[in-house]
C-alpha cells in the first residue's frame, strides 16, 4: 500500500536514517504494479508485431475486397466509445476500491462490463458479417493480419472481461483485502492498456486502413 | 497524502496509483475522458472529410493517435514523468524502443525489398 511506503519513509526520517544507502524492500504493492507493467509493455511489443505485419500487408488483397470497401466507420466509432467509457468507469472502479466503497465499486465494475462486453458483440458481429461476405481471414494477406491483429485485441478484452467478475466476485467475498487491492490494481493497467492498443487499432486498422 | 512531496525520499509508486484528494482523482479521469472523446471525435473526422489537405490526412492520423495514447498514459495509468515514477517511465522508454524498431524496421525492409526485388513475373517484364 502507498500509505505504509509514506509510514515507512516517515519513520526512517525520524530516525535521521533516510540518507542512508537502502530503505528495505520495496512494498509489495510498487513490485506487484511494476512487474505487471512489464507484462503489459511486453504484450505491446507482441501487438507491434501483428501492427507491422498488418501495415506490411494492407495492399495485398489479392484481388479481395481492400479495407476501404470492407470497413464500416460508423459501428468502429461506436465501439471506440463504448472502449472509452469502460475504461473510464473502470477508472471510477480504482477510486472506489481505494476509498473502500463496495457499492460504487460494484456499480463501475458492473458498467466497464457491460460496456466490454457491448464492444465485444459489434466486433463479433463484425467479424460474422465480414465472413459471410467471403471476406474471411483465408480470402487474401491482407485480411488475414487483419483478423490476427483485430481477434488478438478481441481475445485481450474477452480474457479482461473474464477477469472484471473474477474481480467483482472476489471484492464480493473477501473484501478490500491487500491482496485483492494488488489483484485489482493489475486488473485496472491491464483495461487502460488494452483502451490504449485499440487507440492504435482503430487510428491504424481502420481510419488508415480504410484511405488507403 | 499530499505531505509525501516534502519528504527528501519520495517513495516509488506503482504505475496506476495516483496521489491526491478523490475528488482530484475524479477530476483526473474527467479531463483524460474529454481530452480522448475530443481526439477520437477529431481523427474520425478528418478521416472522413473533403475540407482537409487529402496527402496530410494519414500523418494527421497518426499524430493524433500518438497525442491520445499520451492522454491515457497520463491520465489512466497514471504514468508521470515525477522522481517517484522513474523505474515506471524508464520500462515505458525501452518498451517504445522496441516497438519502433520493430514497426520501423519491418516498414523499411519490407519497402526496400518491394522496391529491389519484384516477383519473378515483374521482374522478366523489367529485363525484356
Amino acid at each position: 500500500m502507498v500509505a505504509t511506503a509514506i509510514a515507512h519513509g516517515h519513520d526512517l526520517n525520524l530516525l535521521g536514517l533516510a540518507d542512508t544507502e537502502h530503505e528495505g524492500p520495496a512494498p509489495k504493492r510498487i513490485v506487484t504494479g511494476y512487474g505487471f507493467w512489464i507484462f503489459l509493455l511486453s504484450d505491446m511489443v507482441m501487438f507491434s508485431c501483428f501492427f507491422a505485419a498488418y501495415a506490411v500487408l494492407l495492399g495485398q488483397t489479392a484481388g479481395g475486397p481492400s479495407g476501404a470497401e470492407l470497413f464500416n466507420l460508423r459501428s468502429v466509432a461506436v465501439e471506440t466509445t463504448c472502449l472509452l467509457l469502460s475504461s473510464f468507469a473502470c477508472g471510477m472502479a480504482s477510486i472506489a476500491a481505494e476509498v473502500h466503497s463496495h457499492l460504487w465499486f460494484q456499480i463501475a465494475m458492473a458498467v466497464t462490463c457491460v460496456l466490454g462486453l457491448a464492444f465485444l458483440a459489434i466486433e463479433f458481429h463484425e467479424f460474422a458479417d465480414l465472413v459471410a461476405r467471403g471476406a474471411g481471414p483465408s480470402r487474401s494477406a491482407f485480411l488475414s493480419a487483419f483478423f490476427t491483429l483485430v481477434g488478438c485485441h478481441g481475445m485481450h478484452v474477452s480474457a479482461g472481461t473474464l477477469w472484471l467478475l473474477t474481480m467483482m466476485a472476489q471484492v464480493f467475498a473477501k473484501g478490500f483485502r491487500a491482496d485483492i487491492q494488488r489483484r485489482f490494481l493489475c486488473f485496472a493497467l491491464f483495461w487502460h492498456a488494452l483502451d490504449i492498443i485499440w487507440v492504435a487499432v482503430f487510428s491504424v486498422v481502420y481510419l488508415l486502413g480504410s484511405a488507403v | 497524502m499530499s505531505d509525501v512531496h516534502g519528504l527528501p525520499h519520495q517513495p516509488d509508486v506503482a504505475p496506476g496509483d495516483e496521489v491526491g484528494s478523490i475528488r482530484l482523482h475524479v477530476l483526473g479521469y474527467l479531463i483524460g475522458l474529454g481530452l480522448a472523446l475530443v481526439l477520437t471525435a477529431t481523427s474520425f473526422f478528418v478521416a472522413s472529410t473533403d475540407l482537409v489537405w487529402q496527402p496530410s490526412i494519414p500523418v494527421a492520423i497518426v499524430v493524433l493517435a500518438i497525442a491520445q495514447m499520451g492522454v491515457h498514459v497520463v491520465f489512466f495509468l497514471h504514468i508521470t514523468t515525477g522522481p517517484d515514477n522513474t523505474n515506471n517511465v524508464m520500462a515505458l522508454a525501452f518498451g517504445l524502443l522496441i516497438v519502433f524498431l520493430v514497426i520501423g524496421g519491418s516498414l523499411w525492409i519490407m519497402s526496400n525489398l518491394n522496391q529491389n526485388m519484384p516477383p519473378m513475373d515483374q521482374l522478366m517484364l523489367m529485363q525484356r
